[in-house]
Order: C-alpha cells, then structure tokens, then sequence
C-alpha cells in the first residue's frame, strides 16, 4: 500500500503530459503523410488561377470546376487504361490465390521426390524481384507472341506473386488439423474432394490477405506495362498516368485531376481492405 | 497415412500432385525461374550482327572498367549505395519511433493513426513521384511559402533539379512513402510482447526508456533486421521514383540515377547509346549478385545469431 501512494500520484502526473506528446507527434506525422495528398486533391477541383493563389485552400463557388477533369476524360482514355488495370489485376490475383492455394497444399500435405527443392525454389522468389529476369521475359513473349497483350503481364504477376502467396498459404495449411483430412481420406473421398470442399473454405481468410498484398504490387506496377505492354490498347493506368502526366505536364488542371483519378481508386480500395491488410502484418503473414 | 508416396509400389502415379501443384509450378518456372536462369547465362555472350557468341567474363569487364561504361556503373552503384543509407538512417528509424508511440498502452485512435500514416505506401511510387515534383516545384511555391511562413525562406531551392540535392530529395520521397511498413512490421511485433514481461519490467523499477532500451528492443531486433533486407532488396531494385519524376536518364546529368534506371537505360538504350541485351543481362546479373550476396549474409548471419523469441 505505502509502495502504491508513492507511486500511484507521479506516475498519474506524468501519464497526461505524455499521452499529449504521443498525440501530438502521431497527429503531426499523421499530417506529414497526408498533406501532398490533399493538396493534389484539393487543387484538382480548382480554376488554374486559384491553383497558384491559394494552393491550400479549399475551392469555392468561385474557383471550383471540373475543366481539368474533363479534359482528362476526353483526350485520353483513362476508362480504358482502368479497365486493363482492373482485368489485370483481377485475372493475375484470382490465379494467384487458386494456384497458390493448391501448390502450398500439395507441398505441405505431401511427401514427394523434389518438395524440398520446390519449396525452397518458390522461397527464393520472395526474395529476388522477378525484374532481374526482364531481359529474358521480353524476348519469351516475343517468341510467344504475347508483347503488348495483357496475358503477358497476367502471366508475369501470377509467377511474381506465387512465391509469398505459397509461403502465407502453406504457413497457414499447416495450422488445419491432421484429423480432418484423415477423416476424410477414411471415407474415400478424393484428394481433390479433400482440398475443393475440406480445405479451401478454411483457408479464405489467410486467401483475403495475400489478395491484398499481390494486388497493390500489381495495380501500382510501372516496370511490366512499360516494357511488355507499352500499347495504346493494352497500357494500363499506372503507366497511362506516367505517359500521360509526363506530356500535359504545364497543363496544371489536367495534371492535378489525372492525379486525383489514380489516387481515389487505391484510397477506395485502402478503405474496404485496410483491415485485412493490416490484420496480415499485425498477425505476422509477412514474416 | 502415406497417402501419396511415390514409393510405395503398390499405389498410382501422382496425378492429384501434378494437378495441385503442376500449374502454379509451370508459370513460376516458366516465368521467373528459368527467366532468371537465363539472363545470368545471356551476360556471357555478346551479339554483333544478329549473331551470338560466347564472352565469358567479357560483359563484366567492360562494364566495370571500360571507360564509357564504367563511371555510369558505378556512378548508379554509388548513387544506390546512397538511396540505400538514407532510407535506413531516416526511413527505419522514424518507423520505429512510430511504431513505439502507436503502441503505447491506451493509446486513443492508434488504429486511425495507423491507417492513415500507412496510406502513401498503398499508392503507386508514379503518383508519389509527380505528386512532389509539383509541390516542390519553385513555380508552384507551396513548399517555398510554407518555407517563408516559418521563417526558413532564404533556405528554399530547386531541390530536385540540383546534381547536388536531386538524390536526396527523391531518397527522401521515398522514406516518406514507405515509412509506413518498417512502422507497421515493428508495430505488430510490439504488440505481440507479452504484458507480463513488460510489467515485470516496471515492477522492477525500470522507466519507459529503460523497458525499452533493456526489454523490447532486444525483443525486436530480427523484425529490425528483416525490415533492414527487405529494404536493401526494394532499393536495390528501384526504378519508378527515378523514372517518373527524372526519366531515363536519371538528370541532372545522372546524379540520381540508380542500379534500376541503368539497367532500363542499357537493355532499351537511350538517345545516345543503342540498347544492349547482353549488357543488359549483365547488369541484371550484377544486381542479381549484389541482392543475392545482401540476403545470404542476411540469412547465414544476422538471421542466424539473433535469437528468435516464441512468445
């Protein structure tokens, strides 16, 4: 009791002060982080002159129009660059989990001749980024006549996103108790049986958090569409933002709202999976 | 329960093994095993003519001693090595004092703090790149007036179009992207150190910093060294920031170009110069190399020594 009072009041004194340091600091990087953002938000909404004489304020009756976003829209075809982003990503991410899935349950379930060296081959794609091979990818799109398709970049996002979606996935196979296969097996049901109907219901929550982390790789990608699938019909809008920021540059209206257009899609997604995502690194998937 | 041995005599071939296994395998190696493979074989021949031949070594030679070619190596080498130091004297840091402060006990809208100091890391290095061209742009002068507005004006420049700052200052867009994952990788490791240690801690008389210093940052180091790689791996493959905001050729008169850009600029070439596939390979090849070697001595000791707490 005595060790109590002596403790109980400095330690009350000095908690309020201290949670107003973290506060603040948290609050002022908070405001670090955000700034830029709004600011691009916020001046895409605005006339070119208001942009320059009051970049930080909020536009008004006065200032505020949708020129630059209209221009966006109508000289280029950012629906269509969404769109391929959109295709991509969702093609690459679904084959990703379903492939991923099924490899990590046939190299966790099983023993086989050469499951140590694939697993250890897939391991090593989680480290060394699949760009070094981009020498040797454009010419064998080439020669499978996949340059400026998006099947191409399908196909590379699918063979850069297995290795960390094997290496959840398996992690996650291992925590399934033995007796449900087993059980199943005794009743001669299937292997396949097994893995479609046992195992891949349990593994959706670990699948919803490797979704997350291979889709933003590949929605922010530049590398791939620059260099596999650089075409007007294919581009996608990482790329198309890049090309087309890079050429209007001095036409500040249209850059802040092509900004603004990229930026408020990954701000929607943020929103609905940031959960799932920060579940993933708070429960230790990446590690 | 063997149920799948290959041998065992008496039971089938695989085939459910091949299925399971055989697609995800099939695209992986045909995609970015064999890929990798050969690009390290294609650095040891040159072509000339539309004919191939074998160099050996050649492509490396040139690359770190011939004149046209060597200061553009190692100037990207150099430039790398100083991407690389930023990030893990500002980068790692700052995400560790975050991570320590949004773990604090109690802490109100840690959750919301957390969410939003992550968001610049969910957009796409392009996006970041112009984002702060424009607001460090002098024509624009938001970063200027702020600069006035707190009394350090006179200090303002064009940041990113001088040979001398241009590298810093991406290096610094770049910590501010992605301080949000070294925060995040310690911050979930934080939260997973048990109550009791830490108040036995205190019990023991220990102040914050002390429970720190003594307690949990002991308990965080293999996150800190696992941070460390993974951003040893993401510089030494950079290219976006530097292409977005700089192009391909990496101005002011190279200053900020990296392993990333001279790569692209040798495989594609550039205005002055043709582009290469075997010198590019081989450039690869190095990159290859040097993330390879950062890994394994990642793995062999650093990984090995520090001990790996179950909690």
């Amino acid at each position: 009791m005595k060790l109590l009072s002596r403790f109980t009041p400095s330690t009350g004194m000095r908690q309020v002060p201290k949670s107003v340091t973290v506060h603040a600091v948290l609050l002022a990087y908070t405001v670090i982080a955000l700034f830029p953002i709004i600011v691009v938000i916020i001046n895409a909404f605005k006339e070119r002159r208001a942009i320059f004489r009051d970049p930080l304020g909020l536009p008004d009756s006065d200032s505020f129009t949708l020129v630059g976003f209209e221009q966006v829209l109508l000289r280029s075809d950012f629906g269509l660059y969404s769109w391929n982003s959109l295709i991509v990503t969702i093609l690459a991410v679904g084959l990703v989990l379903m492939l991923g899935a099924m490899a990590a349950w046939a190299l966790t379930e099983y023993k086989f001749k050469g499951n140590l060296l694939i697993t250890f081959l897939f391991a090593m794609g989680i480290m060394i980024p699949i760009r070094l091979g981009t020498v040797s990818i454009l010419s064998l799109m080439v020669n499978l006549n996949l340059v400026n398709t998006l099947t191409a970049l399908v196909l590379v996002y699918i063979a850069q996103g297995l290795p960390l979606a094997v290496y959840i996935l398996s992690e996650f196979v291992r925590t399934i108790p033995k007796e449900l296969t087993e059980a199943a097996r005794c009743d001669a049901v299937s292997e396949y049986k097994i893995f479609f109907c046992v195992i891949l219901p349990l593994l959706k929550p670990a699948m919803a958090t490797v979704a997350v982390f291979t889709m933003i790789p590949i929605w922010n990608d530049l590398w791939f569409p620059l260099i596999l699938a650089p075409g007007e019909e294919t581009r996608t809008i990482t790329l198309g933002v890049q090309q087309f920021v890079g050429q209007y540059v001095t036409d500040w209206n249209s850059v802040l709202s092509a900004l603004t257009l990229a930026i408020v899609p990954v701000l929607i997604l943020y929103t609905i999976f940031s959960r799932q995502l920060i579940r993933g690194l708070t429960s230790g998937a990446v590690k | 329960m063997k149920p799948s041995n290959q041998h065992d005599e008496k039971k089938p071939f695989p085939w459910h093994l091949v299925f399971f296994l055989g697609p995800g395998l099939l695209i992986y190696v045909v995609f970015s095993v064999y890929p990798l493979l050969d690009t390290l074989v294609l650095s040891l021949y040159n072509e000339q003519q539309g004919q191939s031949h074998f160099v050996g070594l050649q492509n490396f030679i040139t690359l770190i001693t011939d004149d046209t070619w060597s200061q553009a190596f190692w100037n990207a080498l150099g430039n790398n090595f100083t991407f690389f130091a930023i990030h893990m004297l500002v980068q790692n840091p700052i995400g560790l004092i975050l991570a320590v402060l949004l773990s604090a006990p109690k802490l109100r809208l840690s959750g919301t703090y957390r969410t939003l100091i992550f968001m610049p890391t969910m957009l796409s290095v392009v996006i970041i790149g112009f984002v702060w061209q424009l607001l460090l742009s002098p024509i624009w002068g938001i970063s200027e007036n702020f600069l006035y507005s707190i009394g350090l004006g006179q200090y303002f420049d064009a940041w990113l179009g001088k040979e001398s700052s241009a590298l810093i200052t991406l290096a610094f867009i770049s910590v501010w992207q992605f301080v949000g994952i070294p925060m995040m990788l310690i911050y979930a490791t934080l939260l997973n150190i048990p109550d009791d240690i830490v108040d036995a801690s205190v019990v023991d008389g220990a102040n914050s910093f002390q429970t720190f210093w003594h307690i949990k940052l002991p308990l965080i180091l293999p996150t800190i060294a696992m941070v460390s790689i993974l951003t040893f791996v993401a510089n030494f493959n950079a290219f976006e920031l530097i292409y977005a905001v700089k192009g391909a050729l990496a101005g002011p008169d190279f200053s900020t170009d990296l392993m990333g850009t001279f790569f692209y600029r040798t495989f594609f070439g550039f205005q002055l110069q043709q582009g290469s596939a075997s010198m590019g390979a081989a450039v690869a090849t190095l990159m290859f190399l040097i993330i390879l070697v950062g890994v394994m001595l990642f793995l062999f000791f650093i990984q090995r020594r520090i001990q790996r707490f179950q909690f």
